[in-house]
């Protein structure tokens, strides 16, 4: 962010007009400075001052977008080295690779597998968000491809081809996507770059060392070529390792304008071993790699990469939050017991986990405690006898269970007996402290 | 075109500690910059994979990492020979977990005498956890601090309730401790320097940050550690410039997406392989915030990393 807020302020209107939803201008350029505010709820700037605010506090790393509709990819965007400074933006696109060179079934087979592989997770959905397409043998075959590929699947594409005028074929017939065209090359980058702005696409740029990715993408800048995403050649693990810094830091630190785009990463082209390549797709998501391109989609691989990718880039600043609600684990019926915790993402993955681990069908009863954990949400008041008692009458458990006992965790043993007032129909059970003890706890329950 | 690589200046160092005894004995730290950070630092130590022994029959593993150990799960001493003589362990971690007061609440002089058998059994250095319970883990890591005189243990974890009585134990025995807080560089900087009150050696000192699996909340103690290793090498903070270990194996092979078998999640994959990466990946992340020893369990998740930090300390090429 280049401007302070005072530098914003000078710019605003000073009205105080309270329409962008904040009570003072000055509040508001605080708000805008940090990054917490839009540009956009200020009704009275002219477009002059929305232009210079706008680039002045546009992110180091520009944010680029692929493909259209709902599967429109966003990359890019990032203002820090460490996802504690603030927060990571955008997270890394997994992308599958595809070849005109594989045959026909196991392209079906690997973009069936693409299509299907999707998991909720804390009310998110993750899944790979892209393909690729390279075309290695003639520009007929290629062309056919994309086209399959484009009926198969709404998902944004990069299109990869070193014969530049089948790339600009292909890319011609399927504009309307907004495929990321790989890529620009010393040999290329005039051609690519004035195609890139003909059809308004974003456009990878390739150098063979980050000297002369540095020197075609200052290229592009300069023909007008807004949406690059880099390739700094890198293939092997160490390496990329030490671009991916590079550009990151480049970007943020020097505010070099070459370097300030998402990146395009390979692991699929650095080893002939899936499990690696998931090792070095990994080393990617947490060191600043943006399209992360794979081999194969395997819910064994993308699966954990996909679980990677959402610890690294939650919002330090927010707990993440699951659903108040009843959460049926097991076979349960009228007898299994009922236990209640706070609603912050990890208490419920790990007390569900455990309870699931007891082989004890049990009603796990989560409470909004705004996403804090047990503990910290009671010292908050978010937590207490007289907020567990009206949700437990009506979240509905007294329909479907015929006992009345209720597990409470053992932090929370001081406010039983106030429970014990506030719910007179129920006993209130201590449960262990640590979750780790529940299995043993729900075996002795139950026995 | 020339661009000046932007570098970070270190001001700091980690602290070297060598683990174990004799000619066996393996130096952790040293580093001057971040992890793998070879354009602009220095490396001496690259990090190490210590492999998981438990001293009773584990009960709750599934299959896929039970096999590798199914022939000696029974018995800590051919384990850990095991570990190190097919699998090349570099390091041993003895988990106590019998000695639990909620499991079998196995007595310290048992417990003891199992971690003497298992340390007279293998040349590479030991470490020994205790269960995280402050009154069992305080009798059960002086009676191993007594029995293993010599030996340097890297013995732990030593909390806010036990650092005094254990602290003082290990150093009269001559052991590494494992200085443990939950998810808090504050915790971890002031147990380090309650550690230092107490005489305990700089350089038998290791900060376990506490560390969760992959999908359980990785994402704080990935940022704990990349916190103390920034205030260590950065901010010059003299009582956070310990090695990191990261005991994790136990928290991956809980959770419930590495006992799905394929038939009951078949979008989650072949068992094995998910069960592996969960493992390997969350030593990939840990790794990149730096973690120097890495306490793992399946043999073909530790390859992985091996691979993974051989990979990562070649510089420059490709």
């Amino acid at each position: 962010m280049g401007l302070s807020g005072i530098e914003i302020f000078k710019k605003l209107p000073k009205t105080n007009c309270g329409k962008c939803g904040v009570p003072t201008c000055l509040a508001f350029a605080m708000k805008l400075a940090t990054g917490k505010a839009e540009l956009d709820a200020c009704p009275d700037l002219s477009e002059d001052v929305k232009e210079e605010l706008g680039e002045a506090s546009a992110p180091p790393v520009r944010t680029v977008v692929i493909g259209t509709g709902e599967r429109a990819v966003k990359l890019g965007g990032e203002t820090v080295l460490f996802r504690h400074e603030k927060r990571f933006e955008n997270p890394p696109a997994f992308t599958l690779f595809l070849s005109d060179k594989m045959d026909e079934s196991e392209i079906s087979a690997k973009l069936t597998k693409f299509k299907e592989t999707s998991y909720e997770r804390v009310g998110l959905v993750l899944r790979p968000a892209m393909v690729a397409v390279k075309g290695e043998k003639d520009a007929s075959g290629f062309m056919a491809l994309v086209e399959k590929v484009c009926n198969d699947t709404d998902a944004a594409l990069v299109l990869m081809n070193e014969d530049a005028d089948a790339l600009s074929q292909a890319a011609k017939t399927c504009s309307n996507r907004k495929p990321l065209i790989y890529a620009a090359t010393m040999e290329n980058v005039e051609t690519l770059g004035n195609l890139a702005m003909e059809l308004s696409c974003p456009l990878a740029v390739k150098g063979n060392s980050l000297e002369e990715l540095a020197e075609l993408s200052e290229k592009l800048i300069k023909m007008g070529v807004k949406d690059l995403i880099l390739d700094s050649g890198a293939r092997t693990a160490g390496k990329s390792l030490e671009d991916q810094i590079i550009i990151r830091r480049s970007a943020l630190m020097k505010k070099f304008k070459p370097f300030g785009f998402p990146t395009i990463v390979f692991p699929c082209e650095m080893t002939d071993d899936p499990m690696k390549e998931a090792m070095i797709a990994c080393q990617m998501v947490a060191k600043y790699g943006s399209i992360i391109v794979l081999s194969e989609i395997e819910g064994h691989s993308i699966f954990p990469l996909l679980l990677a990718s959402m610890n690294i880039f939650t919002d330090p600043q927010r707990p993440m939050a699951v659903e108040q609600k009843i959460y049926e684990i097991g076979a349960t019926d009228e007898n299994s017991p009922v236990l209640i915790t706070g609603n912050f993402s990890l208490t419920y993955f790990i007390v569900s986990g455990e309870v699931d681990a007891s082989r004890v069908p049990s009603y796990l009863l989560i409470k909004d405690t705004e996403g804090l954990s047990v503990l910290t949400a009671w010292a908050a008041g978010k937590f207490g006898a007289d907020t567990i008692a009206p949700f437990i009458k009506k979240c509905g458990i007294e329909e479907k269970v015929k006992h009345r006992k209720l597990v409470i965790p053992g932090y929370l043993a001081t406010i039983s007996g106030e429970l014990e007032e506030e719910l007179p129909d129920w006993e209130i059970l201590i449960g262990p402290r640590e979750a780790s003890h529940l299995p043993a706890y729900l075996k002795e329950l139950s026995a | 075109m020339t661009f000046e690589i932007p570098k970070v200046s270190y001001s700091g160092k980690i602290k070297e500690i060598p683990l174990g005894r004799g000619e066996n004995i393996i130096t952790v730290g040293g580093e001057s910059c971040y992890p793998f950070h070879l354009f602009e630092g220095a490396i001496p130590h690259p990090p190490k994979i210590a492999m998981e022994v438990y001293d009773k029959e584990p009960e709750d593993w599934p299959d896929t990492a039970l096999e590798p150990f199914a022939d000696v799960a029974g018995d800590p001493v051919a384990w850990a020979r095991k570990c190190v003589d097919t699998y090349g362990a570099e390091m041993i971690a003895l988990q106590l977990a019998s000695t639990d007061p909620n499991a079998e609440d196995t007595p310290a002089d048992e417990a003891a005498a199992i971690t003497k058998k298992v340390s007279d059994a293998v040349d590479v250095p030991l470490i020994v956890f205790g269960t995280s319970n402050t009154d069992k883990d305080t009798e059960v890591l002086k009676a191993v601090c007594e029995t293993c005189e010599g030996k340097n243990l890297i013995i732990g974890p030593l909390g806010e309730g036990n650092y005094r009585a254990i602290g003082a134990t290990a150093i009269g025995y001559k052991h590494t401790v494992m200085a443990s807080t939950p998810i808090d560089i504050n915790l971890a900087k002031q147990l380090n320097i309650l550690l230092g009150n107490l005489n305990v050696p700089d350089d038998k000192i290791i900060i376990d940050p506490t560390t969760g699996a992959l999908g359980y909340g990785l994402e704080y103690c990935y940022s704990v550690i990349e916190r103390i290793r920034t205030a260590a090498l950065i901010q010059e903070d003299e009582r956070l410039q310990f090695p990191i270990i990261a005991n994790f194996a136990k928290e991956v092979w809980k959770t419930k997406e590495v006992k799905l078998s394929e038939p009951e999640a078949p979008l989650l994959g072949d068992q094995k392989k998910r069960g592996v990466l969960m493992e390997a990946m969350t030593a990939q992340c840990v790794l990149l915030a730096g973690a120097d020893i890495l306490v793992m369990r399946h043999p073909e998740a530790i390859n992985l990393v091996k691979e993974s930090i051989q990979d990562l300390m070649i510089k420059g090429e490709g």
